[in-house]
């Protein structure tokens, strides 16, 4: 945000406008993977993420007095509302996700000063502020088991029915934390995964392919070069080896790094948050040790952490770090030697 | 005595110009912690208007015999003197009180807002100016406290004047808000301090600005004693 990188520009094709709506297709193999898993809920809350996004965005472009057709028709909105409705829980109530987007998009983004200029990645800052002020809602996700009829999810989204607890479940990763917490030692990792309903092929029973879809869809975002390699594999890559790491040193206490790796928000986050150009470094080395550092913390953050997932608080932390990264990683300016 | 221009200004200052913590960004530590309500805010508030106020009557009365080498460790001396009386007062009369505003009281010997309006008002000025001064910079912070811990209050737990029967028994707190309202945590941390204030800053100056693009002849009013 501060720093720009120098010369030479090589430009990519295309305008804001068209590289986010790549993303957006970049995000359709996991929302399909997600409508066949979890039900049609999901597309509500899309919905809904979008008109609170777009509305935010109107109000504040004309408070701003800022031309309301240019950045309103841009995407960057309609990616972010995405974002946040893909990391919120699905049968989250209606206000849950609808204040989330408005925080992203009124306080995190504008406040800033707009696309562009935002210091934070506003679907992260969301996420950090729903975690931190509504801690039950946000960790009660549906056991995949639950059959519930479309009606039955639309009313408990309105909140027209109240919330049960025996309709939810923890995610694969709290579940995980939770055993190891509560069974003191006398439980092992392996045991766990092989035995509770909760865990599946490889990671989260339906989730991890929810995760594949992200991964494909991240994959042809790269090979469309909409996003660089640096930053998703250096998030993966230290994500794996930390994981790794501590797998081979004590199978029993920690999960395999395929679990870390299809579990949570990784994939979600390897390939559409910490490749955000705006919040994110803009140098390659800096994508590259952003990624990196981001991953280490998301890995000590959900396993060692209170907190189910570690991804968004990873990322702001590294956020803040994005002007010092960028200052030690400008590349030596064409046709010059590299003074360091 | 005081004329009334000078009462005008020094008021003006002390609430609006010079705003504690809307211009002068001073005592952001109590400010953080005690705002969680609307009575805290204001108790906090009146207690370092008494402290100020006396603080800078003392130090107003002793500026010509305070050696201006050690005027510090004087300065700190005479309010520290005057907080240990406004912290066993609240000990004794609204104990509950002080045990939620807790290590602010006594903190606010290093609050930079007192220290600040001694070393750079009361040490220039004769006493009743600074006594003026003293309880206006003090209504200044009172109004934004209370304002903050308001909004604090009301956006995190959806009531107002939460502890009001610490200071009067027979008065019950307002739910404002819907019983069944989730309340909005980040409000009561110090992050949603943080945003609130700044979204008030930026209040301050919108009007600011607003007043002063209606009068774009008037000369640009005197910001005064220039801490």
């Amino acid at each position: 945000m501060m720093l720009f990188s120098t010369p030479p520009y090589v430009l990519g094709q295309g305008s804001v406008r068209r590289v986010m709506l790549q993303v957006l297709i970049g995000l359709l193999p996991g929302i399909a993977a997600y409508i066949w898993l979890l039900g049609a809920s999901i597309v509500l809350q899309l919905l809904m993420a979008t008109v609170a996004a777009l509305a935010g965005e109107a109000l504040m472009l004309w408070l701003r007095g800022k031309p309301q057709g240019l950045f309103l028709s841009d995407g960057s909105a309609v990616v972010t509302a995405w974002l946040i409705a893909l990391a919120f829980p699905p049968l989250a109530p209606w206000w849950l996700i609808v204040g989330g987007t408005l925080f992203a998009i009124v306080v995190a983004k504008h406040l800033y000063g707009g696309l562009g200029q935002n210091p934070f990645n506003p679907a992260m800052t969301a996420f950090a502020v729903c975690i931190v002020s509504f801690p039950a809602l946000m960790s009660q996700w549906p056991a995949l088991g639950l059959k519930l009829n479309l009606a039955e999810q639309l009313r408990l989204i309105a909140g027209l029915i109240p919330r049960v607890d025996v309709m939810s479940g923890a995610t694969p990763l709290d579940a995980l934390k939770t055993a190891l917490k509560l069974g003191e030692g006398a439980v092992d990792v392996p045991t766990l995964l092989a035995t509770q309903e909760v865990f599946g092929n490889f990671a989260g029973r339906g989730w991890e392919w929810v995760s594949v879809g992200y991964l494909v869809g991240g994959l042809w975002l790269w090979q469309k070069k909409i996003i660089g390699w640096q930053a998703p594999l250096g998030f993966l890559g230290s994500l794996f080896m930390l994981a790794a790491a501590l797998w081979v040193w004590s199978p029993q206490q920690f999960a395999n790094p395929l679990f870390h790796l299809f579990s949570g928000g990784t994939m979600l986050g390897a390939f559409f948050i910490v490749t955000d150009p705006v919040s994110g470094s803009t140098t390659s080395r800096g994508k590259l040790i952003f990624g990196f550092a981001a991953g280490v913390l998301a890995y000590l953050i959900r396993v060692f952490g209170g907190y189910p997932d570690g991804i968004a608080f990873a990322v702001l932390l590294m956020n803040l770090c994005v002007p010092l990264i960028d200052m030690y990683t400008q590349p030596p300016i064409f046709g010059m030697k590299n003074e360091r | 005595m005081i004329s009334r221009e000078e009462f005008r200004q020094i008021g003006a200052n002390g609430v609006w110009h010079q705003n504690t913590s809307l211009v002068q960004i001073l005592g952001l530590c109590p400010l953080l912690a005690v705002t969680t309500n609307l009575v805290n805010g204001v108790m906090l508030s009146l207690a370092t208007i008494i402290v100020m106020a006396i603080a800078n009557v003392a130090v107003a009365s002793l500026r010509n015999l305070i050696p201006h080498e050690i005027r510090i460790p004087v300065f700190i001396l005479i309010v520290a003197a005057l907080v240990t009386v406004v912290d066993l007062l609240f000990n004794a009369q609204l104990h509950e009180l002080y045990l939620v505003l807790g290590i602010f009281i006594p903190l606010i010997v290093t609050n930079c807002i007192v220290l600040a309006r001694v070393e750079a008002f009361a040490n220039k000025n004769p006493p009743l100016h600074a006594a003026f001064d003293g309880v206006c910079m003090g209504i200044g912070m009172l109004w934004t406290l209370a304002l903050l811990g308001g909004l604090r209050e009301l956006i995190g737990g959806g009531t107002l004047l939460a502890g009001i029967e610490m200071v009067f028994p027979a008065l019950q707190p307002l739910q404002l808000l819907p019983a069944d309202y989730p309340g909005f945590l980040l409000a009561l941390l110090p992050p949603g301090a943080f945003i609130l204030l700044g979204c008030l800053i930026a209040w301050k100056n919108w009007v600011e600005a607003r007043a002063a693009a209606r009068r774009p002849s008037s000369p640009p009013l005197a910001l005064g004693d220039g801490v």
